[in-house]
């Protein structure tokens, strides 16, 4: 029985192209939008580059060689893919899927519930990309990029992306209502965007927390990748959070399609 | 009437956390009827329309639309589909227009297509002036219509209303009832549930009445009316001695009190309850056509449902 429930939850799902016309009704409500999305993520960089870069950053020495404002740059990028895609695909598709029934809507016609579900989480994906090149534009403009490594963030952004809106959809799968969202928020996301080599450099924390850092939070190696490309500074350990991401990403993207399909489907 | 049977339900049951919402019904929906699912709440009305749409996955039984069965080929048959469900659930990020373009997108419609089909879909419902409007300043009556044009923005053989005019007023009752019969006339076969047995009676070729899961009784509304009812209800104010008199005039029929007046159920021929009165003329008695409505109520009771 409980086997049965376990290879249940990991079934592979069933996607064709359908799975972009979903994407497509997000992406068309977000250009109608796009005022109200485009700044956030050009504003916020520019106020914690002001003021932890040029206000915290003079009592800082050095770190790796960086100075403050270099080092947290690349981690403002991180924090942006993680925001937006997690946001997206945790309240923004608790909206549509229970106050708006979109996804009610859209199941009545030839496409399914796993392909809505898939959708929405390349969606999120999406809107890191989007997010993490207009933060990357801020941060090109304060002079803070070293490399043409850099111009491969879209790509990280859309991959990490879709991690953190497959992470965010299995707690939506579970959210009995919008309010619960406040638990994976500040006890997930608050403790990454703190914790995970974002304002200090990883090492300083003790070496357990350092080991919890790497195993668990995705937002690790999501700034890693970000500071290695943004830095041009590729080393081999770089592998480690390419694997992470690669198996931690299609298993939660399966679970969060079957855990979904539990919900909706009774 | 053309017989072929587009839409076969054989034993069909259907259960939610331990409780038997639809309980082993067989139904056949005919090409190019009205048929209409009436039952008050929780008889399982909106339940078997979504296993006909596929929303809901079939317990047990069998249930097949145009000889497709509904679990293993769903697309296809939410292709030849078009759903007005009970909920309002248009998208509110669109306006009236996009809406629809939206929604014939999911139908892989080209775009070209869709934009004239929109646009005889908001003719149609007398909407074309909305286009641009975004769907909160829609009053209900107008969203109602505009959820009837998106269901038939795929030129569907099959439209399943539930409770097309639930919450309306009479007007935009009467309108979208003209557009059920339009497209009665063009052909669809159209599945609808309601609670309003005026509705049943003015669109249905035939009507199925379910209660508590199951389905209790089947025909056209003029049958049914005619076999459980009769042909005229007398109506007059109660008192004992009024009861007692229309006891013995009226052996075999169900009398009923409510409200402080008693209504006469027989099946009498035409004039009978007319005679009667002429012998016995009361003030407050009323002799009225019988109804759906009463057919209704004697085979579901007239305990509340919640």
């Amino acid at each position: 029985m409980k086997s049965k429930r376990i290879s249940s939850s990991f079934k592979l799902p069933e996607l064709t192209y359908r799975v972009w016309k979903v994407w497509m009704r997000d992406w068309d409500v977000f250009k109608k939008t796009w005022k109200v999305n485009f700044f956030p993520p050009l504003l916020e960089p520019i106020f914690y580059l002001v003021a932890l870069g040029f206000g915290l950053g003079q009592f800082v020495q050095s770190i790796e060689g960086m100075s403050y404002i270099q080092f947290i740059a690349p981690a403002l990028i991180a924090i942006s893919i993680m925001y937006s895609s997690f946001f997206e695909c945790t309240y923004g598709s608790f909206v549509r899927m229970y106050y708006q029934k979109t996804f009610d809507a859209i199941i009545s016609t030839p496409i399914s519930i796993e392909e809505v579900i898939a959708g929405e989480m390349l969606w999120g994906a999406t809107r890191s990309l989007i997010s993490s090149s207009i933060v990357l534009g801020v941060v090109a403009a304060f002079g803070l990029i070293a490399s043409p490594l850099a111009l491969f963030i879209p790509l990280l952004a859309f991959f990490c992306g879709l991690m953190f809106s497959a992470l965010a959809m299995c707690f939506t799968s579970l959210a009995p209502n919008i309010d619960f969202f406040n638990y994976p928020g500040f006890l997930f996301i608050t403790p990454m965007f703190l914790l995970s080599g974002t304002f200090f450099p990883l090492s300083q924390l003790p070496t357990a927390m350092q080991t919890f850092a790497k195993a668990v939070l995705p937002l690790t190696h999501t700034v890693d990748l970000s500071r290695a490309l943004l830095l041009g500074n590729l080393q081999t350990s770089l592998i480690i959070s390419i694997a992470w991401i690669a198996v931690v990403t299609p298993v939660f993207f399966v679970l969060s399609i079957n855990l979904m399909k539990k919900r909706l489907v009774k | 009437m053309d017989s072929e049977v587009l839409i076969k339900a054989e034993n069909l049951s259907k259960k939610y956390d331990g409780y038997l919402a639809v309980d082993g019904i067989n139904f056949e929906v005919f090409k190019g009827e009205c048929c209409g699912f009436l039952g008050p709440n929780g008889a399982g009305k909106t339940t078997t329309i979504r296993m006909i749409h596929c929303f809901l996955p079939v317990a047990s039984g069998k249930l097949t639309v145009a000889g497709m069965s509904v679990s293993e080929e769903p697309r296809e048959i939410k292709n030849m589909i078009g759903v007005a469900p009970q909920e309002e659930n248009l998208d509110p990020d669109f306006t009236v227009m996009h809406n629809l373009l939206v929604y014939a997108r999911y139908f892989d419609i080209p775009k070209a297509q869709a934009l004239k089909r929109s646009g005889e879909l908001l003719k149609f419902f007398q909407l074309e002036e909305k286009g641009n409007v975004i769907i909160d300043q829609l009053s209900t009556g107008m969203k109602r219509r505009l959820i009837l044009a998106r269901a038939l923005i795929n030129e569907p053989q099959i439209l399943l209303l539930d409770e097309p005019t639930t919450g309306l007023d009479p007007q935009a009752r009467h309108m979208i009832w003209d557009k059920i019969r339009s497209l009665r006339k063009q052909g669809v076969t159209i599945i609808l549930t309601t609670h309003y047995m005026d509705e049943a009676a003015e669109l249905c070729d035939r009507t199925l009445i379910m209660d508590h899961g199951k389905i209790i009784e089947e025909g056209t509304p003029v049958e049914l009316i005619k076999k459980h009812i009769g042909e005229e209800v007398l109506e007059v104010n109660y008192n004992d001695q009024t009861m007692k008199m229309l006891q013995n005039a009226f052996p075999d029929a169900r009398l009923e009190v409510l409200s402080d007046r008693i209504r006469v159920f027989s099946n009498q021929p035409h004039g009978v309850f007319e005679n009667f009165l002429h012998k016995f003329p009361t003030s407050d008695a009323s002799i009225r056509s019988a109804n759906l409505e009463d057919v209704f109520l004697k085979l579901t009771g007239r305990q509340l449902r919640e």
